[in-house]
């Protein structure tokens, strides 16, 4: 984060007593606080908690957006975190945050992915469509936040991985890539459908965000 | 499908779940032709009738409440010198009707801590109806139980519940 603050102020504090950095580098920061064997948790406890959430935004929303939107600003701070975390992590040569467009949506596939569910992305796509350059498709087969939900016929509409949907923004937010991120149900609800969760997150970028890349593109 | 062949084929027919007020917040036919079709409204009495039944037999079982009384007075006369006696004195939830057959096909009941009974009609043949009683209740717990949208005590419409439960169903009908 060095490129964040100014440098010296670090260093003189180091002297000082109460902040100590150990000798091998290792933070507390580097390791995840649960220490067990394959530091997972419990899908159970997690799938309870994710339920209460949504209980909790459904009873102080109106409507299916707004629902969206609440359990969206829940997974926003997050991403920003996460960004910072995962980075801080990474070895020091590669800790550079992600420049353009593909880097940072590989980054997510990959990293931000395997962080919280122990798995890459499934798919990461372009929006085919000319007139939304700007769009972006993260495709998970089976999104772990929806594994136990099944969202009533009347509000079909919804994809409670409208909080996963939030962390990415709060990824691209972070990393200086304004984004709107939603979730959107894909999969089919007939009988042998392979994947019936199928959830793309559309990821669409703020026109500056595609300035920018146009001017780096050229130069 | 041979002749004298569905004497030995195994199938799993029915599921009800009955909450823990007599009503019937599930029901689900597996396989065509097993049990005469009933109306909604019959289920619905049959669903009550059965709490009723099972809260008799559970009252008229008295062997172990017998035995745990017993437990419980010997804890007493001890003087409660030993604190691991109140965690014997407990008693277990009395159990009631479990199994019910006929001819044509045999009802396991299982009765959960909460008082949720799950009714899996089943072939008389059928084995390891235990077995398969537990997945039911697992995929209960997990797929009604932990989805934000179900409010207890109340009809179950969980699509991924259905869908679940179809396959592995499907799984053991088709062994």
């Amino acid at each position: 984060m060095s490129h964040l603050g100014p440098g010296s102020k670090l260093a003189s504090s180091k002297e000082q007593a109460g902040l100590r950095y150990p000798s091998n580098g290792k933070t507390i920061y580097h390791r995840p606080l649960n220490r067990s064997k394959t530091a997972e948790l419990s899908q159970a406890a997690f799938a309870y908690l994710f339920s209460e959430m949504v209980s909790y935004a459904q009873k102080r929303s109106t409507g299916i957006q707004e629902l969206e939107k609440r359990l969206n600003e829940q997974g926003h701070p997050i991403g920003l975190k996460l960004l910072d975390l995962l980075l801080i992590r990474e070895p020091a040569r590669s800790q550079n945050r992600p420049l353009n467009i593909i880097a940072l949506l590989h980054f997510i596939k990959i990293n931000v992915w395997t962080h919280l569910f122990g798995r890459q992305a499934d798919r990461l796509e372009k929006s085919s469509n000319p007139d939304t350059p700007d769009e972006y498709m993260i495709i998970d087969n089976e999104p772990l936040v929806n594994a136990y939900i099944s969202v009533p016929r009347e509000m079909n509409q919804l994809n409670c991985a409208a909080y996963v949907a939030g962390i990415i923004e709060g990824v691209c937010d972070g990393a200086m890539f304004p984004a709107r991120v939603t979730a959107h149900t894909v999969g089919g609800k007939e009988e042998g459908e392979m994947w019936p969760g199928k959830t793309v997150f559309l990821v669409k970028f703020q026109p500056e965000v595609l300035e920018r890349e146009a001017l780096l593109g050229k130069g | 499908m041979g002749h004298g062949y569905e004497f030995v084929v195994m199938t799993v027919f029915a599921l009800i779940i009955i909450n823990k007020a007599g009503g019937l917040i599930y029901n689900r036919t597996f396989h065509e032709g097993g049990l005469n079709k009933v109306s909604t409204n019959d289920l619905l009495v049959l669903a009550g009738t059965f709490h009723g039944v099972h809260a008799i037999t559970a009252r008229i079982n008295p062997l172990r409440h017998l035995s745990n009384n017993a437990n419980a007075a010997a804890g007493n006369r001890s003087s409660s010198s030993s604190g691991s006696l109140g965690l014997q004195a407990r008693p277990d939830p009395p159990a009631g009707l479990e199994v019910l057959e006929t001819e044509n096909f045999r009802m396991q009941c299982f009765c959960t801590l909460t008082g949720t009974k799950f009714l899996l009609f089943t072939d008389t043949a059928q084995a390891n109806v235990d077995v398969t009683m537990r997945r039911v209740y697992d995929m209960y717990a997990d797929y009604v139980m932990k989805n934000p949208f179900y409010q207890l005590e109340m009809p179950i419409r969980c699509d991924m519940f259905d869908r679940k439960l179809s396959s592995y169903i499907r799984e053991i009908n088709n062994r």
